[in-house]
């Protein structure tokens, strides 16, 4: 479905390397693709896609691969923070919207960008969001994706940023061609290194431990029921002999009181 | 003295012989069990028990934890344990939980968080109290055994639905008056992420995100995408996954009352317009929430499709519904089907075979509509309706169709 945009948005999405589950290897970021996408149906032209770190990187040829004819990207290195070096560029840009996915797929990945731009901006940051539906007088009304597949519809004033979560529509297919042909400029970012990091220690993920049931039973007996007896609640309400309008009212109450009606 | 048990050969002897005159003074007393002569234990097999009602001798093993039955008294039912109170009187720090409540109940990993709370404090010099900040309504009951010292409940219309920057402002007004030394929040889609990031930015405080291992001192946190694990020390704001500590089951706590000053009104940017209806059929069976389910009590079927329509029910079906062709195979809820986690699951016509339950273990409130008073379903049911279902289903279809008459009038009202 085409977003109903009332005027010309300057957005932003920021974009980060990806990590294949399984190989390890680059690519691009699930989520990050799905917000160069949404950035694409709003924004059309005026879309910047951002990236802080290498410009060499070939993964971002893959972003570029989706349609678009040049990128931006703050030089940091590896060590770098990439937040200050966002802000101060988005600091003078001044785009309507900066859309970024929820949690990157490699380094620390705490999903804390949006949130840390939002407070050094003063923008309001929605976080999870599964569209944008419309953007009318500066203001935007946005999905927000919750568990259990449920949607809520939010109104919130330009500018601002957002997270996209995985419901968001899913990235188009990248062309290896025009990602090769696309133009990537390189720009001085703002430099400052992450020192907190360096004192962290990191390894390859050990699986978790399963929890295991545990048994607090003191004799035998327990111990027997423990492992033999059917897991029953216990016994709830029984409506029986009551009319069934009674009975059927008593259960709507119950569905009301659960809010799922 | 020395320490040498002495034996007494005649008595033995004595105590042995039933038939000997002095066998009532020298026998041993009523004790089942003696130190021998050597100091092992000696049961003696005619004292154990007592004489039943019939003159029968009965043999008490369960040590107590039978159902206090036996000597002509009624057993009263199990006997509730009271867990021992763990008091904090002043405490000398604190540690903040803000748990999801999802549908107004601590959630397993809300549980699980208490509890590393405690691990945390523990360790700690001093003695800690664990508070949990709660929004809007709570309809959970068991705070203290859950491990809350304190509780701050926030009510209003202003925490209702959707609204981190109310919520945000109350926690920054917790921050300055209680200090605590450790924010904990679920590393959850149920809104402890967000929140639990934007204090994080807010206070300029580096959190641990995804954090499995924490103890007082160190912190192991998943990174990139779940492939790497971060080992760092503790730091103030932790957002924690599922299954990172074990819930407190052992103590009773106090869930005191914490009063707040007020808390200033947030500037709303965020405007909620409310939940958005989504066709509940387009919902993965695994994932929905509410689940109106049948089984072989059906035979109205366009009803039960009307009714599921009506309440907005994502539709399941035992095995026997998808197995007779009334419902298609992805319906199928159970063992072979799908395991689901909805939090209302209402059972038309299911009698509970053992693959079913299987399946809808983790459902929070089950409701069963069947004929029959002694089925497993209702055994399970925290509400059941006995009686023909195709009655039941039309009054609550009716019901539904005038909520739905009655939101739409109030809509149209708020409208105009």
């Amino acid at each position: 479905m085409q977003p109903n945009i009332k005027q010309s948005l300057d957005i932003v999405s920021l974009v980060s390397i990806g990590q294949h589950p399984q190989s390890g290897r680059v690519r691009r970021a699930e989520q990050d693709g799905r917000a160069v996408e949404l950035g694409m149906n709003l924004g059309g032209d005026n879309l910047t896609v951002l990236h802080a770190g290498d410009p060499q990187e070939q993964a971002l040829r893959t972003y570029a691969g989706m349609g678009l004819s040049s990128m931006q990207v703050l030089n940091l290195d590896l060590q770098d923070d990439a937040v200050p070096a966002l802000a101060d560029y988005l600091q003078q840009l001044r785009p309507d919207i900066v859309l970024t996915g929820v949690r990157a797929e490699s380094g620390e990945s705490s999903g804390m960008v949006p949130y840390l731009l939002a407070e050094k901006l003063n923008w309001p940051v929605v976080a999870r969001i599964a569209d944008i539906v419309s953007v009318e007088d500066g203001v935007a009304e946005v999905m927000l994706a919750l568990p259990r597949g449920q949607r809520r519809a939010l109104k919130v004033a330009l500018p601002f940023v957002a997270s996209v979560d995985n419901a968001a529509p899913e990235a188009r297919q990248s062309a290896y061609g025009p990602g090769i042909r696309a133009q990537i400029e390189p720009l001085a970012g703002v430099k400052e290194e992450d020192t907190v990091r360096s004192n962290w220690s990191e390894a390859k993920a050990k699986p978790r431990p399963k929890r295991l049931k545990v048994v607090k039973a003191k004799t035998a007996a327990e111990r027997f029921k423990a492992a033999t007896a059917k897991p029953q609640g216990e016994a709830g309400k029984v409506l029986k002999g009551v009319p069934a309008k009674e009975q059927a009212q008593e259960i709507f109450n119950l569905l009301l009181e659960e809010k799922v009606i | 003295m020395s320490d040498v048990i002495r034996r007494d050969p005649r008595a033995e002897w004595i105590a042995r012989n039933r038939l000997h005159p002095l066998h009532g003074t020298i026998a041993v007393g009523d004790d089942a069990e003696v130190r021998g002569p050597s100091g092992l234990l000696r049961k003696n097999p005619h004292k154990v028990g007592f004489i039943g009602p019939n003159g029968i001798k009965r043999i008490d093993r369960l040590k107590g934890n039978g159902a206090a039955s036996g000597m002509g008294r009624r057993s009263s039912g199990p006997q509730e344990v009271q867990l021992p109170l763990h008091s904090v009187e002043s405490p000398d720090f604190y540690i903040v939980v803000v748990p999801d409540l999802v549908g107004g109940r601590l959630t397993s990993q809300d549980k699980d968080i208490l509890g590393q709370a405690h691990k945390i404090a523990n360790g700690i010099k001093g003695e800690g109290a664990v508070v949990a900040v709660c929004f809007g309504e709570s309809k959970e009951e068991n705070y203290d055994t859950a491990g809350v010292d304190r509780l701050i409940h926030l009510e209003g219309e202003e925490y209702e639905g959707f609204s981190p920057e109310q919520r945000l402002a109350a926690l920054v007004q917790v921050e300055a008056s209680l200090q605590p030394k450790h924010w904990l929040f679920p590393d959850s889609v149920n809104g402890g992420t967000d929140l639990g990031s934007r204090l994080a930015a807010r206070l300029g405080e580096r959190p641990a995100v995804q954090a499995w291992q924490v103890t007082h001192e160190t912190t192991v946190s998943r990174g990139a995408s779940q492939s790497l694990d971060i080992t760092r020390e503790t730091p103030r704001i932790l957002m924690l996954l599922e299954e990172c500590a074990d819930a407190i089951d052992e103590t009773r706590h106090e869930a005191k009352a914490l009063e707040l000053d007020s808390v200033p009104r947030a500037i709303v940017q965020l405007q909620d317009q409310g939940q958005v209806a989504v066709d509940p059929n387009a919902i993965p069976l695994a994932e929905a929430e509410f689940i109106l389910s049948a089984g072989n009590g059906i035979h109205n079927w366009d009803q039960f499709h009307d009714t599921a329509a009506a309440l907005g029910a994502t539709e399941g079906a035992s095995r026997v519904a998808v197995d007779d062709g009334f419902m298609p195979r992805f319906r199928q809820v159970g063992a072979t089907g799908t395991w689901v986690t909805a939090r209302v699951y209402l059972a038309v016509g299911i009698s509970g075979a053992i693959q079913h339950m299987q399946g809808i273990g983790q459902c929070d409130k089950v409701v069963a509509i069947n004929t029959d008073a002694g089925c497993d379903m209702v055994k399970r049911a925290a509400l059941s309706a006995i009686g023909d279902s195709e009655e039941i289903l039309g009054e609550l279809l009716k019901l539904a169709q005038e909520h739905r008459a009655n939101k739409g009038e109030e809509g149209e009202q708020n409208a105009a």
